[in-house]
């Protein structure tokens, strides 16, 4: 199936050598490249299990004498820490949510119907897309404050909507698009309506697309930062990344701790990347790749 | 779904039931009508006002100032230093993101290994994407401190004779912040021009071959050409996206020392959240809205083109 050549490969013209130089070159490269990728995180994961002082020690180790989870059940038996997990979860799962109902309704539309305003529409939800979140914010912030919404989690939910929905409708748009209208319209001569064949028919075949597109919304919603740091005021309603940039502010530099706080802070995106690679790639290329 | 029921009740009268049917594919964009309307259509209006007044938010009267506050930005040095900034920090970050982003979906497109070594290089390939902003910032910064592991390598290998205040030194830190930017950025690249690449024909190459094309040609004549659409939709999504690059400035350098890491979208925060020059900082937002749209502007072109 997948059968491109890349600069990399040479067509061997007798039998592939076990080790040819080309494959040496190839996997040095490929190891060169890993710890350019890696590293930087491996070295996140070893500090964590260090202790304060040995952070900086000289020469620096990747494993030391003083292993612990001491500084994760320090980040965990805190409850203001504890507590911007709980929003950063509650804020990412309301989110997801949302974008999901609302975007697959509108993709649905715009699928399968023909209707005016359709095209200066479409257009409008991909030109939010390219709209700067620093420009959105000084009037969300007078927005928000008029709405009595500053430091709640309707704030961060509605905000990081703007822009996961614009993303959401685009995904399942062109997902409806790859599904045949005959598929509705048997389930509408069966006298159901066009809201059960949506929801019968195309929501259960779409569901790569559907997980897809949520995992992508989750974690922008889960790394978002501009708005969370300037829409939420009170040290409850922060979230993990507006509170590892608390950490980093205080006088004493806990290197440990942050990077505790970081690992536990990656955990779900990755969670979600490991076990769902391949629709975690899809929603990834879904912007530049047509077809 | 109210729309379809409505419908049905009103069966008598035609035209009534006309303009309904009409609505229908309305009743499903309702939601994301008014979401889009009230925060980011109103807000673009708002902002735009804003930019046109004297001190909007702190004066409880402002006045109309016509262009006032864009000509006040424009000749201030610290936003043309900004300008500047943030062009040397995206056109460098979109260049090696796609240098890296090709050369390792080719390493990793090869048919010399395994298909099960080739997908263990590509989960690690993609990690930096995986990671928030807030993280790759903090995380670097314990990497690039003066006592951290690099430093430690750079001065054992002799390749700098003392340590580097990569962060903090007027000469090096717009360096190393883009250098943070791209090694965050590149697997957006990689993934899709590997989806890019597995997607020519393998003949192309075989007729290549065949009619004596070495390897370096195949890759100028064959390759490239083929990935020329993804390649120009990624680099100017990323040209956009990296253009408002907030956090990792914001949680590295927070534009200093001495402004020399200082961006459009930091330097737009501090005046309008530290300074509360809210009229200036909204002329700010909006300049980068315009520059926004222009690039997107060729997107949509460029999408559009593809699609025919």
């Amino acid at each position: 199936m997948n059968t491109s050549l890349s600069k990399n490969s040479t067509v061997p013209k007798s039998k592939p050598a076990k080790f040819s130089i080309a494959k040496i070159l190839l996997i040095l490269g490929l190891l060169l490249g890993a710890v350019y990728a890696g590293f930087p995180i491996l070295w996140m994961v070893a500090s964590s299990f260090k202790s304060n002082t040995e952070i900086f020690a000289y020469p620096p180790r990747l494993i030391t004498e003083s292993f612990s989870f001491n500084a994760y059940s320090v980040v965990l038996t805190n409850p203001e820490k504890v507590r911007f997990f709980i929003n950063s979860y509650l804020v990412s799962i309301l989110v997801t949510l949302f974008t999901l109902i609302v975007g697959t309704l509108a993709g649905y539309s715009f699928s399968r119907y023909a209707f005016a305003l359709k095209k200066p529409l479409n257009m409008i939800i991909i030109g939010v897309q390219a709209v700067p979140p620093i420009t959105l914010l000084i009037p969300y912030f007078s927005l928000i404050i008029t709405l009595k919404l500053y430091n709640t989690y309707a704030a961060l939910v509605l905000t990081y909507m703007v822009f996961t929905l614009s993303y959401a409708i685009i995904m399942m748009t062109g997902y409806f698009n790859t599904l045949p209208k005959e598929l509705d319209e048997a389930v509408m001569i069966d006298g159901g309506s066009r809201l059960m064949a949506l929801w019968r028919v195309l929501i259960p075949i779409s569901l790569p697309g559907i997980v897809g597109t949520g995992i992508y919304t989750f974690m922008l919603a889960w790394n978002e930062f501009l708005f969370a740091l300037t829409l939420t005021k009170t040290i409850d309603m922060r979230t993990v990344p507006v509170g590892i940039q608390m950490l980093m502010g205080q006088h004493s530099y806990e290197w440990n701790e942050m990077m505790a706080m970081s690992v536990l802070g990656c955990l779900p995106v990755l969670v979600l990347y490991l076990f769902f690679q391949r629709y975690f790639m899809a929603g990834m290329t879904a912007g530049s790749v047509k077809g | 779904m109210v729309a379809d029921k409505y419908i049905q009740a009103s069966s008598k009268n035609r035209t009534l039931r006309k303009v309904a049917k009409r609505l229908v594919p309305f009743a499903y964009l309702a939601p994301t009508i008014v979401l889009l309307t009230v925060l980011s259509l109103v807000p673009i209006v708002m902002v735009f006002r804003y930019s046109l007044l004297n001190n909007v938010i702190m004066e409880r009267n402002p006045v109309f100032v016509g262009l006032a506050n864009y000509v006040e930005l424009i000749t201030d040095k610290v936003f043309q230093r900004a300008i500047l900034n943030t062009m040397y920090f995206t056109v460098s970050s979109v260049v090696f993101h796609l240098i890296l982003g090709l050369t390792f979906a080719m390493l990793l497109n090869t048919k010399l290994l395994s298909s099960t070594t080739r997908a263990l290089f590509r989960v690690v390939y993609i990690l930096p994407w995986v990671f928030t902003a807030t993280i790759i910032a903090v995380l670097w910064r314990l990497m690039l401190n003066p006592n951290g592991v690099i430093n430690y390598v750079l001065l054992w290998s002799g390749l700098v004779s003392e340590k580097v205040e990569f962060l903090s030194s007027k000469q090096i830190a717009l360096h190393a912040v883009t250098f943070i930017n791209i090694w965050a950025g590149y697997p957006f690249y990689m993934v899709s021009l590997l989806a890019g690449l597995q997607g020519i024909p393998n003949e192309y190459y075989e007729a290549g071959t065949i009619d004596g094309a070495n390897r370096r040609q195949l890759f100028w004549y064959i390759t490239l050409p083929q990935l020329r659409p993804i390649i120009l939709s990624l680099a100017m999504l990323d040209f956009i996206w990296t253009m408002h690059q907030f956090t990792l400035i914001w949680m590295t350098t927070g534009g200093g020392p001495l402004r020399v890491t200082e961006m459009l979208s930091t330097l737009t925060y501090k005046l309008a959240f530290s300074s509360y020059e809210f009229s200036q900082a909204s002329a700010s937002a909006f300049i980068i809205l315009a520059l926004s749209m222009i690039v997107a502007l060729f997107y949509v072109r460029h999408q559009r083109a593809s699609d025919e």
